[in-house]
């Protein structure tokens, strides 16, 4: 099994869960604009990517209330 | 904090007390079986409850005056066993059975379960009306589990297969604090419990709790130790992070309403964050992943959710019922010490 030390091992991942926010883990850091850090204190972070967080850019799990959808993988695009 | 010790609590029926008293005596001695118990509604039976905790409890925790040893008496978990069969198929009464379709996507199935949570309007209530003492009532029903929270879902961790392990201990590792004993997740319900001027020692309210708070952590603990309900141990995990985040922003917004500071409200706090986190990876990658390597259990993972939400709905509805009444929703009120 690999780790997020091995050689070849991207440093962060970052994956869209189904109708739900992007989970991003690994080595990463999160800043504003200005590149002030925003803390974050744990190893797996979720962003939010339905827009209606009241805590952005973090998700808070408001995505079920606004019946958020979208895929885990790529929307077909151009579509048709 | 040092390990965990409890008081036996006083008995509320035949079962108790014929356990308790058992229990009060050496481990090699023979407890008689308790034959069928006839229990007209097993979730609301105060003996049967009580006596089940009793008996699980010891896995958990030390009881004073009580041999160690009594864990893995035959006779004991034979008594045991013959308490959990008229609970089990009580619950199993509750649960529609999953369809065949639901079964091609677990992850989709568990949203659309938690999505049609049967509950009342607990969370709603507490938020925007909730007194003080209803909010202390709230936090000792939840000490029940949220003083080890975690713990009984872990039983489940070697019985899995790489994926869903992999996904489960990403959980559980959160809720052990990452790490950091401070942040384990029961260390911050202390701290809350605390601040409100509770006592926060394990066990401390056992006996105020009814057997409707009492058979909501039973069934978990039945799921995490039984392996062959390894399935619904982790649906039961999967649908509590799915509905984690919503009420317990609510909680936290309680607290503030009635004028606690952020050191009170972190426990609530930290779980709209981690829950936001926690909920993708426990339908997905942790129950999806079960449901994939043991498609026989898949029913069962939906069957842990749905036994969650119904038996939550039964503990709610418990909860607002009595202060409809004006009257405590525990055994015996409690009296918070001034912090
Ligand atoms: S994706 Fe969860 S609140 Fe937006
Ligand atoms: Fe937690
Ligand atoms: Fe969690």
């Amino acid at each position: 099994m690999a780790t997020n030390q091995s050689a070849g091992d991207p440093a962060v991942t970052i994956t869209p869960y189904p109708d739900g926010p992007y989970l991003v883990r690994g080595d990463f850091v999160v800043t504003d604009q200005e590149g002030n850090e925003l803390p974050t204190e744990r190893r797996t972070i979720a962003l939010c990517r339905c827009g209606k967080s009241r805590m952005r850019p973090f998700c808070d799990g408001t995505h079920k209330l606004v019946g958020f959808k979208a895929p885990s993988s790529q929307e077909p695009w151009p579509g048709d | 904090m040092a390990g965990r010790l409890i008081e036996l609590p006083a008995p509320r029926g035949p079962l108790s007390e014929q356990l308790f008293e058992a229990l009060e005596g050496p481990a090699h001695a023979r407890l008689a079986s308790p034959g069928v118990p006839d229990s007209a509604d097993p979730i609301a039976d105060e003996d049967l409850q009580l006596a089940l905790y009793v008996a699980y409890e010891l896995h958990y925790t030390s009881i004073r005056g009580v041999d160690e040893r009594w864990e893995w008496s035959p006779s004991l978990l034979s008594f045991r066993g013959a308490l959990e069969r008229p609970f089990e198929e009580a619950v199993a009464e509750m649960v529609p059975p999953a369809e065949a379709a639901e079964l091609e996507s677990v992850g989709a199935a568990l949203q659309t379960i938690v999505a049609e949570d049967p509950g009342p309007p607990l969370s709603r209530y507490i938020e925007t009306q909730g007194t003080r003492g209803q909010v202390l009532e709230h936090v000792v029903h939840r000490s029940a589990y949220q003083l080890k929270e975690a713990d009984p879902h872990s039983w489940a961790i070697p019985r899995l297969s790489p994926r869903p392990k992999a996904a489960m201990l990403e959980v559980q590792f959160d809720e052990y604090g990452g790490g950091n004993a401070e942040r384990m997740h029961s260390v911050l319900f202390a701290k809350t419990m605390e601040g409100l001027g509770l006592d926060p020692e394990y066990g401390a309210y056992l006996d105020r709790l009814p057997a409707v708070t009492l058979a909501s952590v039973n069934m978990l603990t039945g799921f995490g130790l039984h392996r062959r309900r390894r399935g619904a141990a982790l649906g039961h995990l999967a649908a509590f992070e799915m509905t984690s985040s919503i009420p317990n922003r609510r909680y936290g917004n309680a607290l503030r309403r009635l004028g606690y500071s952020a050191e009170v409200t972190h426990f609530y706090d930290e779980h709209v964050e981690a829950d936001a986190v926690h909920e993708n990876i426990a339908a997905w990658d942790m129950a999806g992943g079960l449901a994939a390597d043991e498609p026989e259990v898949a029913a069962d993972i939906l069957f842990g959710a749905r036994a969650l939400l119904q038996v939550e709905a039964r503990w709610a509805s418990h909860l607002m019922a009595a202060w409809e009444e004006g009257e405590t929703s525990l055994r015996a009120p409690v009296v918070p010490v001034p912090a």
